[in-house]
């Protein structure tokens, strides 16, 4: 293995960025299946993003995790529209009915305080590992045990190749998300995060405190949570990240760095899709 | 597929032991209760001796049967650590091909393929790696060993550690040597300090340094898990000359020795036999690891310590002394326990060595010494 010449694999504080060819997916496989590990995966489908739901969940029972157990939580405002997908064997589906929202960027942002009650009230002593994904998205390829580590984030798509200062982090101070333009590391995709539940937990708990905070202020940060969370991963570096092929823009689009495209946004009109403009 | 991950998952040696204590705790009671029985049955006024015969072989048989996996049960104690590396050997896919350190282009590798960081100078930033563990408040508990003629090369050590090691940090050094009186007066910096702990003498190096594995595995025992959050075992007959800093810490840290780092995996010297507990086939290994840095976090280092120690034991059971003494069985054990994060060979250079291309800052190096003049025995 002599790994990748033509991109980062390791961050400045040492963690690791996994792309193709810098891991034996083999050797890690052996080296967790050891562990008798539970990889907890939340989703979100409200409203018609309910539609999402059957191509991820296959897609997933392709490849995502394949061989380890895995409990899927579905949070939806529809249970009734849930499709019937066989699952593996060591897989299950918990469907959990949350009220509708008027407005995609409060369906948004309301994941990180469902997410920290969950972790609190049901993963404690099911989960070892949490994994919080997107759900208008499909996977193409392998996303496995090399994902895990304490602090997951993801290296947003589009600004993987841009300088710090086009990132499009919340740039006005009185938002709590707030980011100066001379300081970040990456951009990271609010559509992918993971870690251990302990860490997990702290990263959605402060989030959701934040968000109220900028709320009771009247400030929604740029992009929502994923604001957010690049500000929590600035002042809290993940301890592994993963590379765009772990969340593409469009598995039709390339870019000479990805080699594979293993999870990737689906194509999607916005305006019929989400509930508000 | 869906039994050899159970049995990956659960461990060979658990399940054994499971059924052991299961069976045997069931013969004992089977066999009470078949021997009250037979005492009841002998006290009525009509014994039935076909009832009796049956009760009194149930009984024999339930003994036997207690008596077996009781000594299964203590078999497998004793034996619990080779069971312990046969298991791995079975669920860690071990035949991959050897990683590079260095590229075919020339530059060096940064990461392992399970993942672990390989520190480099210019893959780490080591003002935002300061920063990130200073909030810590951590100890870094660093041992050595200087017997007999090797006290020579304390002051060098320490006189250069506190220029370059751990900087900033709280550091707690253990000097083991047999001759307290040797040890120079070094000034140390703020929230620094030396223990010296006396330990007897040895007529062979080779002895010395099979030792530290157990020296170093009751020091944490003792002191380290109250002490320290991280430890690191260094070989004394060495001198910084760079920068050591945070960027070596994490749970479980080798360093790869310079020697060795661009040879192909069947020319490592690990230990060949496999009559000994050090055995690495051909057709394996990640990297060669110098025995002269081990570090991480305490409960981590101890696991390693004890394991090594205890097969360590076991081939001085049979006579057996692996080709590097305690290098080749901690080989072994990063073969089967991947490091965490692997520090490159600038963390453990040699003086003698010319400098090379890739490695382009020397951190820490072994000084050039007469093995004749300083060695106990040749």
């Amino acid at each position: 293995m002599v790994g990748r010449t033509d991109v980062a694999s390791v961050s400045p504080w040492s963690a690791p960025i996994i792309w193709e060819g810098n891991f034996d997916s083999t050797l890690i496989d052996s080296i967790y299946k050891q562990q008798n590990l539970t990889i907890a995966t939340t989703v979100f489908a409200l409203g018609k993003y309910t539609r999402f739901v059957k191509d991820f969940l296959e897609s997933a029972e392709q490849h995502y995790f394949v061989g380890f157990r895995v409990h899927y939580y579905l949070f939806t405002d529809q249970p009734e529209s849930v499709p019937e997908v066989k699952m593996g064997e060591n897989r299950s589906l918990t469907v959990q009915n949350v009220p509708s929202l008027n407005r995609w960027q409060d369906i948004s942002m309301s994941r990180m305080e469902k997410l920290e009650n969950l972790i609190e009230n049901e993963l404690v002593n099911e989960a070892d590992y949490i994994f919080c994904l997107d759900i208008d998205t499909k996977f193409y390829g392998r996303w496995g045990a090399e994902t895990l580590g304490r602090l997951v984030g993801v290296i947003h798509p589009w600004f993987f190749d841009a300088p710090r200062s086009q990132f499009t982090y919340e740039r006005r101070p009185e938002s709590k998300a707030y980011i100066p333009v001379e300081e970040g590391d990456y951009y990271y995709a609010g559509a992918a995060f993971g870690g251990s539940l302990e860490d997990v937990h702290h990263l959605t708990k402060t989030c959701r405190e934040q968000l109220n905070i900028d709320a009771a202020n009247s400030i929604e940060a740029v992009w929502q949570e994923e604001s957010h969370l690049n500000k929590y991963f600035l002042l809290n570096k993940p301890s592994k990240l993963l590379s765009p092929e772990y969340m593409w823009r469009d598995i039709n689009e390339k870019a000479a760095q990805i080699k594979i495209v293993r999870f990737t946004n689906v194509p999607k009109n916005y305006a019929e899709v989400r509930p508000n403009p | 597929m869906a039994s050899d991950l159970s049995v990956c998952h659960l461990g060979l040696l658990h399940i054994l032991m499971k059924v052991n204590f299961y069976l045997f705790f069931l013969a004992l009671t089977g066999f009470s209760l078949t021997g009250h029985s037979v005492l009841r049955v002998t006290k009525d006024t009509k014994p039935n001796s076909e009832m009796m015969k049956f009760l009194q072989n149930a009984n024999t048989l339930l003994l036997v049967v207690a008596v077996v996996s009781l000594t299964g049960l203590i078999f497998l104690g004793y034996s619990s650590t080779s069971l312990r590396y046969k298991e791995k050997r079975f669920c860690l896919k071990l035949s991959y091909k050897q990683p590079s350190v260095v590229g075919p282009d020339g530059k060096v590798v940064p990461v392992t393929p399970w993942l672990s960081p390989i520190v480099w100078e210019g893959t780490f930033d080591p003002l935002l790696i300061d920063s990130i563990y200073r909030q810590q408040n951590i100890t870094i508990a660093t041992t050595v060993f200087a017997l007999g003629k090797y006290t020579q090369f304390l002051k060098d050590f320490l006189e250069s550690a506190e220029q370059n090691y751990f900087v900033g940090f709280r550091v707690h050094y253990y000097l083991f040597t047999d001759q307290p009186e040797q040890v120079p007066e070094v000034k140390l910096g703020e929230e620094r300090q030396l223990t010296v702990l006396k330990v007897p003498s040895s007529n062979r190096w080779q002895e010395i340094t099979l030792r530290r594995m157990e020296k170093l595995e009751k020091l944490i025992e003792s002191r380290l898990v109250n002490e320290a959050d991280y430890v690191f075992s260094l070989d004394v007959d060495t001198k910084f000359y760079g920068r050591w800093g945070a960027e070596s810490l994490g749970r479980l840290i080798g360093v790869i020795h310079p020697g060795y780092y661009q040879t192909a995996r069947e020319q490592f010297p690990y230990e060949r036999r496999p009559e000994s507990q050090a055995f690495i086939p051909y057709a394996e290994g990640d990297y060669y690891y110098g025995g002269a840095v081990i570090g991480g976090l305490v409960k981590d280092v101890y696991e390693a310590a004890k394991t090594c120690r205890e097969q360590l034991d076991i081939d001085a059971a049979k006579s057996i002394e692996a080709a590097w003494q305690e290098e080749s069985h901690l080989n072994k054990y990063f073969l089967y326990n991947k490091p965490s994060k692997v520090l490159s060979p600038e963390y453990l250079w040699q003086d003698f060595k010319p400098h090379t291309n890739e490695v382009k800052i020397i951190r820490f190096s072994q000084v050039i010494k007469n093995y004749a003049a300083v060695r106990p025995n040749p």
